[in-house]
């Protein structure tokens, strides 16, 4: 049976700001989900939420994996659930290359028991796998040997993003604007490659202000977020609706939240 | 106001000394010039240390009473060692408690000159070519009280002599070891490379357990000749009951060049004066440094980068990383006299905190009498960042070995200057140990 991420009337404070309202939604293995949304509307907010950012504090309501609560639980606790999320903005950890991060990484997702110190997937499979996927992605393989995202450019970073999912292999991907930033070429290799890796058995939650991850990975389900609220829920239409006419409707539909919406980005501006 | 200085807390009497040098047989040039310098220190005992490189220092609880030189003969075997057996080297030593217990040298060095063993014995025989370099170029007992104690007392130590032309391709290895609880040990190491020669050393100090208290006050004294090339690492591992002072200096002639790699993990309280001196025209000098305090261990360097010669290159990069309660010092400097034009100086120490009881004090500084050279310098003092830690939490690493990860990045950007690969590998290995990280495979 497919598993299923329910968020259920989730609510969010940063800093003791309130920032997500009540957030209902279920992302099952194999959905596209599109999430749309003015700027600080908080759909960065519900990722750093589900991740399990410390700063981001559930108040609220739950998440869970196949009616598992995990809103306790440490990010890499989540992660090791099958949650992965594609950094809007990747950071940067010098002198670690990025092929022992990666390679730590895969240990513990594939091994969810695994400790610190005890043995890591072996070199030759990994290297094997790394290369193929890195090929796949139009990568240089002298990407794993330099350090994570060290002087990468944005491209670079939000590809390298797409490399940690398809090594990780999530059960539950939510990939950031993982489309800003990027040249058309990327665009497309980035876009084909979600389509590639999304199937039955993966669900995606894909945050973005353009149309073209979503024409390559058309979504089920497309989710407006406003003033911390989900707002309307559609099909691909809704989304294409949405990048052709803007927001004002939206607005226009849903004044309370507009004004949260407002506010919210008002008080980001000061 | 008096200040009544009380030699035993502080220092040797001259029994002591007496009875020191009746244990060593000695030709009498040796004799004469220990006397000399504990003439020397008992003067400078009375002399304030220089504030600006002992400030920060508190020598209170520092009661030299406690240690002594040992006569007896040490039992060795249970030395451990980081570094042998993880190379082939060309020769190798070792110096426990203060006497040379084992000596080797590959003959076909030997064959081309090349002098390798124990510094009291080289020394009587060959007086007249090494009688000029020991405690006369790089570090003279007159520096200060340390210098001065060290070149009375001086126990057992390295020499390495390559003459002229002669590359030496192993690398060498020396091991300080302390298996006697209060035991004072002076080892001194001294290298010379001649113009166009080329060799590598590198040292270790430990202590064959945790609870033993210890005291090293060393010298290391590392001439480079012309177009010659060295490189010298020192990692210092002692345990946390262990007192280390050292005074530790490379002479670098023209176009000659100084590879040079400090690292500190053990002692209770340690401070290293390091200086290098570019003494000739387009000599160049690269100075590593890896410091790991935890507990409540105190590590402190005081670094001089001294640019005499036009041309010269100096870049120091130390990396420090602070856990619990303990504190690391640096003071450093560049001084570039008026004849030195046309020269680069660098100097950085980046210090990464673990602990809010840590503290870390850098303290960069220039000195330039030339006007036209390049110079930087400068200091960071930072935490693990929190979003780094997420980022890779998200990923399924556990915070602790984020951690890890993390600081390890940190040491990788000295490392990546470190052109020794068992060094590198060792020095990952043994911060891993202190990290408490069991075993992990590296990629
Ligand atoms: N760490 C933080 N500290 C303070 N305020 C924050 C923080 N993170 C988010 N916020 C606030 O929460 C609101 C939602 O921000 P969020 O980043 O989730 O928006 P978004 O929908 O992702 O916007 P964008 O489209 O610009 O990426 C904004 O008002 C923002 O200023
Ligand atoms: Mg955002």
């Amino acid at each position: 049976m497919s598993s299923l991420l329910k968020i259920t009337d989730l609510h969010v404070s940063v800093a003791d700001t309130p920032i997500l309202k009540g957030v209902n939604m279920e992302i099952r293995q194999g959905e596209i989900h599109a999430l749309m949304g003015p700027n600080g509307s908080g759909k960065s907010t519900l990722a750093y939420a589900l991740s399990g950012h410390p700063n981001y504090s559930i108040t609220g309501g739950s998440i869970e994996i196949d009616g598992v609560n995990i809103t306790e639980q440490e990010a890499d606790e989540r992660a090791r659930l099958g949650l992965f999320l594609a950094f809007q903005y990747p950071v940067v950890i010098p002198g670690v290359k990025v092929a022992d991060f990666i390679r730590h990484a895969v240990s513990n997702i594939r091994d969810p028991d695994r400790k610190e110190g005890e043995g890591l997937i072996g070199m030759r499979e990994f290297r094997t796998e790394i290369k193929a996927r890195m090929e796949e992605l139009g990568m240089d393989l002298e990407f794993a040997r330099r350090y994570l995202n060290d002087g990468f450019s944005g491209g670079e970073k939000k590809r390298m993003e797409i490399l940690q999912m398809a090594m990780l292999q999530p059960k539950f991907a939510i990939l950031d604007e993982t489309d800003s930033g990027l040249d058309s070429d990327a665009v497309r290799v980035v876009s084909e490659g979600l389509a590639k890796l999304s199937g039955p058995d993966m669900g995606v939650l894909i945050i973005t202000h353009h149309e073209r991850l979503l024409e390559f990975n058309p979504p089920q389900y497309t989710h407006v977020m406003l003033g911390g609220r989900i707002v309307e829920t559609g099909d691909a239409a809704l989304a294409h609706d949405l990048h052709a006419n803007g927001y004002a409707t939206v607005r226009e539909r849903h004044p309370e939240a507009a004004a949260d919406n407002a506010r919210a980005e008002e008080a980001a501006a000061v | 106001m008096t200040v009544t200085i009380d030699i035993d807390r502080i220092g040797f009497s001259a029994e002591v000394f007496e009875e020191f040098l009746t244990t060593r047989s000695e030709p009498s040039w040796i004799t004469d010039a220990r006397r000399a310098a504990f003439a020397k220190y008992e003067e400078l005992l009375g002399a304030e240390l220089d504030p600006e490189e002992f400030k920060r220092i508190d020598l209170r609880i520092f009661n030299a009473a406690k240690f002594r030189p040992l006569t007896a003969d040490s039992d060795a075997s249970s030395v451990s060692t980081l570094l042998a057996g993880e190379t082939e080297y060309g020769g190798s030593i070792r110096h426990v408690d203060g006497t040379t217990t084992h000596e080797n040298v590959c003959e076909d060095m030997t064959a081309k000159g090349v002098l390798f063993g124990d510094l009291q014995t080289l020394l009587t025989e060959n007086r007249e070519l090494l009688e000029p370099y020991f405690l006369k170029q790089a570090v003279r007992p007159d520096a200060d009280r340390f210098s001065a104690w060290h070149a009375a007392f001086w126990t057992s130590g390295t020499l390495l002599y390559v003459p002229q032309g002669v590359e030496v391709d192993l690398p060498l290895h020396s091991l300080i070891a302390h298996t006697a609880d209060g035991v004072a040990d002076f080892g001194h190491t001294l290298i010379i490379v001649e113009d166009e020669a080329k060799a590598t050393l590198l040292e270790e100090t430990t202590s064959a357990n945790e609870d033993q208290s210890g005291l090293h006050v060393g010298c290391v004294e590392l001439i480079v000749g012309k177009y010659a090339n060295l490189r010298y690492v020192q990692l210092q591992n002692w345990n946390q009951k262990t007192w280390h002072f050292a005074h530790q200096a490379g002479n670098v002639a023209s176009e000659g060049s100084l590879q040079w790699t400090v690292v500190g993990l053990g002692s209770k309280l340690s401070h290293i004066h390091q200086d290098v001196n570019l003494n000739g025209r387009a000599a160049t000098a690269e100075v590593n440094g890896v410091t790991f305090a935890s507990d409540r261990q105190k590590i402190s360097y005081y670094t001089q980068q001294h640019h005499k010669a036009q041309g010269t290159h100096s870049d120091l990069l130390y990396k420090e990383v602070l856990r619990d309660d303990s504190r690391v010092i640096w003071r450093g400097m560049i001084k570039v006299d008026a004849a030195a034009q046309q020269t680069d100086g660098y100097q950085r120490s980046d210090a990464l905190m673990l602990s809010s009881d840590a503290r870390c004090d850098s303290i960069p500084g220039l000195e330039i009498e030339a006007d036209d050279v390049r110079c930087t310098h400068g200091a960071t003092t930072g935490r693990v960042d929190e979003e780094q830690i997420f980022y890779a939490e998200s990923r399924g690493i556990s915070e602790k070995e984020a951690m890890h990860m993390i600081v390890e990045g940190f040491f990788q950007q000295v490392y990546d200057r470190i052109p020794i690969e068992i060094v590198r590998d060792t020095l990952s290995r043994t911060v891993q140990g202190k990290l408490g990280i069991e075993s992990m495979t590296a990629v």
